[in-house]
């Protein structure tokens, strides 16, 4: 499946690659990423804590989306991103859609297998809103840090 | 009140603007109504029997005067000439076009308000009491802390495709107007033993098929520590709630299932780890919020006022009134006037165009600008001078909404039911009619005192009848509407779920059921004791004999 990078706020079709993907299962037989590159596979019911310690052997994590609105991996790339600091590429993979893009990157996606077409289209979804209430994964300042900001320049 | 700032308002408008361009590919065909479906449940917009219905979302039930007459606006202009209040806050519109529903989102916008998570599997509005800042004996006003939950739950990345929907009420009164016991979560407002205020966090409440009490997981949240604490239960509820059957998919299955003691335990670890952090709001946030809250500049008034007794004296009708929907106010000299939208033989909650811009204008004058809806279905205007009383009531009267009944038989919650939904078995709205009827024609309501009678049209529970003194659930025999009778609930402090008594009776002969069982308790109630009080005391059997007394015949 083609894959769209999110990089600086824009999506872009990313580079090809050779990919090994270790499922959850081959991962519990002891399979461990040894040179190149290596994603891993989870499905929406995993804890992350018996991958946690290896994280960082893989390029990538796959998070799925058997249905846009089973929301667990919602939750999974936050628990990723900000419990256990994984800086690789997350990767949305299943129903991705248009409409859930946006609530994806600010969960810590930044990977969408979704056809080269889409691009345009999700890129726009992206920057459909300008401010967010609440901290996320993302890098968007939550409304009352700005707020706070704002009360501290003026 | 809360007022908008520039990033309130610029979330809504991006929000209506993402929702016009929704609606365009919708009606240019880009979008299949499979495709859209999805996309107008996240903002209130259903498909019903015969048309769109909006939602639009009152948060924590407060309304301006300005945004009423709005909603009055809203109604002429793109709907039928009424709206109809529902049990969660909220007002629904039964008629828009699609075609209309960003311009009527825009409107809305223009009074600082939205119908953004009023449907869908999200965080949905935060309900509260109706009598926050004027009643006497809450802790705090609840509403800073509902317009925080208000923030921080929309469009929230993690909890947009939760396993179902996901209700939240909060309370700072023991007198418990807001239903917290059967909610997802419930939240009250404490005094610790330090003299801080706290929450008591109950969870796992709620109605439908299978109903719960909820229960309390931690006796007493520091309050700045609200979110995080929301976060941690809505992150395990997200990971851990059941997504293979909608009808078990709320978090009362899974608070049930794997035992209180072991959700909380997973709530706890899960907080321990993010408290703290950028999700708890620093202190000169929630002061910010709160300031929008402060009490309007009352007068120093004595209690009494010579004018409302006198007209009191004067006007029998307007003494009833006074008696009936009037509530003591926290102000000297002021009162709590509640506005029943349960007129005789009128569908329970509906309110027109010209009554909606009638009671803002009330409220703008003699009401500190401010009206409240309640999750009965009826409105409130909170602080009225004493002084004033007669001259609202007068006015109320003259739109036909100064119907004395408040927390009495006639003042029932209905869903809308089969006249409107397409989930409904059976008709909701001509019961309602009916019994209010019965006991107009019968009179004695106020002598029969407070009897909560709810009325759902299917088993998803929308008109809370398992938590009615008398609940009334719509079922269907064979293509006939037949309806089921539960005694005993109650959604207030006191909550407990009503126990089915029997099989349904039919349309015709559910409002002489409904009469017997209240003349029956008339006749053996002890002194001071309400309906639900002489139930519990004489236990389900006795009613339940004199529920069938005439159809065994």
């Amino acid at each position: 499946m083609p894959t769209l990078k999110l990089r600086n706020g824009f999506l872009a079709p990313a580079e090809s690659f050779a990919e090994t993907e270790i499922t959850l299962e081959a991962f519990r037989e002891g399979v461990r990423p040894e040179a190149g590159r290596f994603a891993l596979v989870l499905p929406n019911d995993a804890g992350l804590e018996e991958v946690a310690a290896t994280l960082d052997r893989f390029a990538a994590v796959v998070l799925q989306f058997p249905a846009f609105k089973d929301g667990r991996a919602y939750s999974q790339a936050r628990l990723l991103r900000e419990r256990y600091g994984y800086r690789g590429e997350i990767r949305a993979r299943g129903d991705v859609l248009r409409d859930q893009i946006l609530f994806m990157a600010r969960a810590g996606f930044d990977g969408f297998e979704v056809g080269e077409e889409q691009a345009e289209a999700f890129t726009e979804a992206l920057s459909e809103f300008a401010y967010f209430y609440q901290p996320a994964a993302d890098a968007a300042l939550p409304v009352w840090r700005r707020r706070a900001a704002r009360a501290e320049a003026a | 009140m809360y007022r908008y700032d520039e990033f309130d308002e610029t979330i809504v408008r991006d929000r209506v603007r993402q929702f016009r361009g929704q609606v365009g590919r919708r009606l240019s065909g880009e979008l299949t109504e499979e495709q859209f479906k999805p996309l107008r449940l996240m903002n209130g917009l259903y498909l019903q029997l015969h048309a769109y219905m909006l939602r639009v979302a009152v948060p924590y039930g407060t309304l301006s005067s300005k945004q009423l007459r709005q909603l009055g606006h809203i109604a002429r202009k793109y709907d039928k000439g009424y709206g109809h209040f529902t049990t969660r806050q909220n007002i629904q519109y039964n008629w828009p076009a699609l075609v209309d529903v960003p311009d009527i989102l825009d409107d809305l916008a223009d009074v600082e308000m939205h119908a953004i998570q009023t449907s869908g599997n999200c965080i949905r509005n935060v309900t509260s009491d109706q009598y926050a800042g004027a009643s006497a004996e809450e802790i705090e006003d609840p509403r800073p802390w509902c317009e925080i939950i208000r923030q921080w739950s929309t469009f929230h990345p993690e909890f947009s495709y939760l396993p179902r929907k996901f209700k939240i009420a909060v309370t700072a009164a023991p007198h418990d107007r807001a239903a917290v016991k059967v909610h997802d979560i419930g939240l009250v407002i404490k005094k610790g033993a330090d003299g801080r205020t706290g929450f008591e966090v109950i969870v796992g409440g709620g109605l439908g098929r299978t109903p719960y009490v909820g229960h309390t997981i931690r006796d007493f949240l520091p309050k700045e520590h609200l979110l995080s604490y929301l976060e941690a239960v809505m992150r395990v509820y997200n990971l851990q709630g059941r997504r293979d059957n909608i009808y078990k998919a709320r978090i009362k299955i899974l608070v049930n299932s794997e035992g209180v003691e072991s959700f909380r335990a997973q709530v706890e670890d899960e907080w321990s780890k993010i408290k703290g952090s950028d999700i708890d709001l620093p202190r000169e946030e929630i002061e910010r919020i709160r300031r929008y809250f402060a009490p309007p500049p009352f007068e120093t008034l004595s209690d009494a006022s010579i004018a409302f007794d006198t007209a009191r004296k004067a006007d029998p009708e307007f003494d009833r009134w006074a008696r009936i929907n009037l509530a003591a106010h926290k102000q000297p000299g002021y009162a709590i006037v509640n506005i029943s939208l349960k007129p005789y033989g009128k569908p329970p909650g509906d309110i027109s165009d010209a009554q909606m811009e009638a009671v803002a204008d009330i409220a703008e004058r003699y009401s500190f600008d401010e009206i409240r809806a309640t999750h009965e279905q009826n409105l409130v205007l909170p602080h009225v001078r004493k002084d004033d009383l007669y001259t609202v009531y007068k006015a109320l009267r003259d739109v036909d909404l100064a119907t004395a009944n408040i927390g009495l038989v006639s003042d029932i919650i209905a869903c809308p039911g089969l006249d409107y939904c397409d989930l409904a078995n059976a008709r909701s709205i001509p019961i309602a009619e009916r019994i209010s009827e019965r006991f107009r024609a019968k009179g004695g309501e106020e002598e029969i005192g407070e009897l909560k009678i709810k009325i759902s049209g299917c088993i998803n529970a929308c008109g809370h009848h398992h938590v009615g003194h008398i609940g009334i659930l719509g079922v269907d025999k064979k293509g006939e509407e037949f309806y089921q009778i539960t005694l005993g609930g109650s959604g207030a402090e006191d909550a407990s779920l009503g126990e089915i008594a029997g099989r349904g009776l039919s349309s015709d002969q559910v409002v002489d059921a409904v009469e017997r069982l209240v003349d029956f308790y008339k006749d053996n109630r002890k002194d001071g004791e309400r309906f639900l009080d002489a139930y519990r005391r004489m236990g389900h059997d006795a009613f339940k004999g004199v529920l069938y007394a005439d159809a065994q015949a």
